[in-house]
């Protein structure tokens, strides 16, 4: 048994696992850029990723060129998150976590129920022009789409990191997500700082909506893709982008692994389960998570 | 002084048992003789059954503070197993079934309940769904479930007791009634017990609790016992005695968060906020598709109800946490003060 196991096989199967992996990544740093600055476990980005796909497609679809389209899809996300921070978060603000978390529920059944109110519930195509062609490096057959999707990744990664060290308001983040107080105290506008989170949040939901929406078909289920990334987070800490990443790669590789190697002894059809599974197994081992700062409300 | 020493001796001073009993009396006496089958299909038999399970979640959620997304699953657990208990066991009698039903929903709530003991918060929130999308998956694959049925719906059995069949609308309402009548008066003795009272010092402050000798442990896992177990019971009646069949889909996540908005609008750590949600949950859909057609005639179809649906839904819940964070029953207990007050003054 063990003589005859095919490494090939295996490695593409991990490498498979690996780059679907940085799509769940690419969802859970949404999550990671508002929970860092302002402790809201943000539900609604799911929705927020659906909202932007759904919109760019029926605008590229109404004839308006792709650019023109990617950047009013922008503008759009930016007025929502400001739209969200005024109506929603400020008149909660120093409720506890748990009250922001299901306000952040009721916005996802409203941005779902709004997108979908506006561009209407059919399935719609999105071409974003790279050929899903299987390409072969060093004998292992890769998805050409998935190292497209692992670049956009990686650039988005480096922007905001260059984006937290370099700027100004980047740094305020910081300050923000270490001690509101101490930020408010030496003068920083919160809510410059949260609108500015949102607007961030809405573009990184609008390049996971758009890789996504190129794979799945731009579809009520987008939406549905937060869940893929809760495990995510949980494993790689509410508020560590890099365990966001390695999170995403970890639980991609081992629910493909397990899929492929175990899947058959269950019946099959357990990926919408086991990546909660690892993770809570990984959290009761050691339950600080990956990168999670300690003090993270974990007993 | 004179207004507070009339205020003592004018007010009737009413026993605190007085409003549910009349309220069950009118349940059982009156509403039976004067309902239309369209009253207790479409919104009594809902109503009951979402009520109990969110006195199940608000033990868990409002009581014990552990945010539980894994609702439906229980709700789907107790269907099933109460289902297979009745189908397998020669000669259990109905209520056995239930009861049965509902251990088999603790003991999953219990392993489910375990990260509890090292998860708080949103740690736990997520995992929660890990029950979720287990138990869905778990009754989907294995045909055993549902008795090698093809489509994996199944007819509920029957519904009788000691030898009474409960056929029709108002029979499996009666039934629906009393099941929820004694699991809620078992609930509301709980609460106001010393483990009712553990479970809220565990949610206030948790290191306290520990200090003044709580066993934390035990107490979290016993919430969570004690919810899956209501929470299984409202999933058997909302398959036997409301849809008349199981099946898997219907115990969604959706239902698991309209669980939750249940409680949150109706109030937490509330007995009664469970109903007013509910009530709110199962009517709102109706009033919004009847004010809908009436406002916009033909514009307004299944597909724009059902996104307006969603979209008024996440607005209230917004709305009560917003303004009204103790729900629905605070906003009633006002009304009822303003009222009795001008009632008086007059």
């Amino acid at each position: 048994m063990i003589a005859d196991f095919d490494y090939q096989f295996f490695i593409e199967v991990l490498v498979g696992g690996l780059l679907s992996g940085v799509m769940y990544s690419l969802v859970a740093i949404g999550f990671v850029l508002i929970y860092k600055t302002s402790g809201v476990l943000n539900f609604a980005q799911g929705a927020l990723l659906l909202f932007a796909a759904l919109t760019f497609v029926s605008l590229v679809e109404r004839g308006i060129p792709f650019a023109l389209a990617l950047v009013v899809t922008f503008a759009i996300m930016v007025a929502i998150g400001i739209a969200i921070e005024r109506t929603v978060l400020r008149p909660l603000t120093n409720k506890p976590p748990i009250t922001l978390f299901m306000a952040t529920l009721g916005l996802s059944y409203i941005i779902e129920g709004a997108a979908q109110l506006i561009w209407g519930t059919q399935v719609h195509g999105l071409d974003l022009g790279i050929e899903d062609v299987p390409l072969e490096i060093g004998g292992v057959l890769i998805s050409q789409f998935d190292i497209f999707a692992a670049v956009v990744a990686a650039g988005m990664v480096l922007l905001l990191s260059l984006f937290f060290r370099y700027t100004r308001i980047g740094l305020s983040f910081r300050a923000v997500a270490d001690d509101q107080f101490a930020a408010l105290a030496v003068g920083l506008r919160l809510p410059l700082i949260w609108a500015t989170v949102w607007a961030a949040a809405g573009l990184v939901a609008l390049v996971a909506g758009l890789l996504w929406g190129a794979r799945l078909g731009v579809q009520f289920s987008l939406s549905l893709v937060v869940l893929k990334a809760l495990p995510v987070l949980v494993l790689g800490g509410f508020d560590s982008i890099l365990g966001a990443i390695v999170g995403g790669l970890l639980i991609g590789a081992s629910e493909k692994l397990a899929e492929v190697y175990i899947g058959d002894y269950f019946g099959g059809g357990i990926e919408s389960w086991f990546a909660y599974v690892v993770a809570l197994v990984f959290l009761l081992i050691r339950p600080s998570g990956l990168f999670g700062q300690k003090l993270v409300e974990r007993i | 002084m004179t207004a507070i020493s009339s205020d003592f001796s004018s007010a009737p001073v009413l026993p605190k048992w007085t409003a549910p009993v009349l309220l069950l009396a009118f349940a059982y006496g009156v509403v039976p003789l004067i309902g239309s089958s369209y009253l207790f299909e479409a919104i009594l038999l809902p109503f009951l059954a979402l009520s109990l399970a969110g006195v199940g979640l608000n033990i868990l959620t409002g009581y014990a503070g552990q945010v539980s997304l894994g609702s439906a699953a229980f709700m789907a657990a107790g269907a099933f197993a109460a289902y297979n208990f009745n189908l397998r066991v020669e000669g259990l009698p109905l209520i056995g079934s239930i009861v049965l039903a509902g251990l088999v929903a603790a003991a999953i709530g219990i392993v489910f309940g375990l990260p509890s003991l090292r998860l708080k918060g949103f740690y736990l929130a997520v995992s929660t769904l890990a029950a979720q999308f287990f138990v869905q998956w778990a009754l989907t694959k294995f045909s055993w479930f549902s008795n090698d049925s093809a489509s994996g719906v199944i007819d509920a059995p029957r519904l009788s007791i000691a030898g009474y069949a409960l056929d029709g609308a108002v029979g499996r309402y009666l039934f629906a009634l009393t099941i929820v009548a004694v699991l809620t008066f078992l609930a509301y003795r709980l609460v106001s017990s010393q483990t009712g009272r553990n479970f809220i010092a565990i949610r206030d402050n948790e290191t306290a609790a520990r200090i003044i000798g709580i066993p934390v442990l035990k107490t979290k896992l016993l919430a969570f016992a004690i919810s899956s177990f209501i929470i299984g019971v409202a999933g058997v009646i909302w398959a036997f005695a409301y849809l008349r069949t199981v099946e898997p889909d219907g115990f969604d996540l959706d239902r698991s968060f309209q669980i939750l908005f249940i409680i949150i609008i109706g109030g937490l750590a509330s007995i009664r906020g469970a109903f007013f949600g509910a009530a709110l949950i199962v009517v709102f859909p109706l009033a919004l598709s009847r004010l809908g057609g009436f406002l916009l005639g033909d514009l307004f179809d299944s597909g724009v109800l059902d996104m307006s649906q969603r979209i008024v839904l996440g607005a209230l819940i917004i709305l009560f946490l917003i303004l009204e964070p103790d729900g629905l029953v605070a906003l009633w207990d006002r009304i009822r003060r303003r009222l009795l007050f001008a009632w008086r003054s007059t």
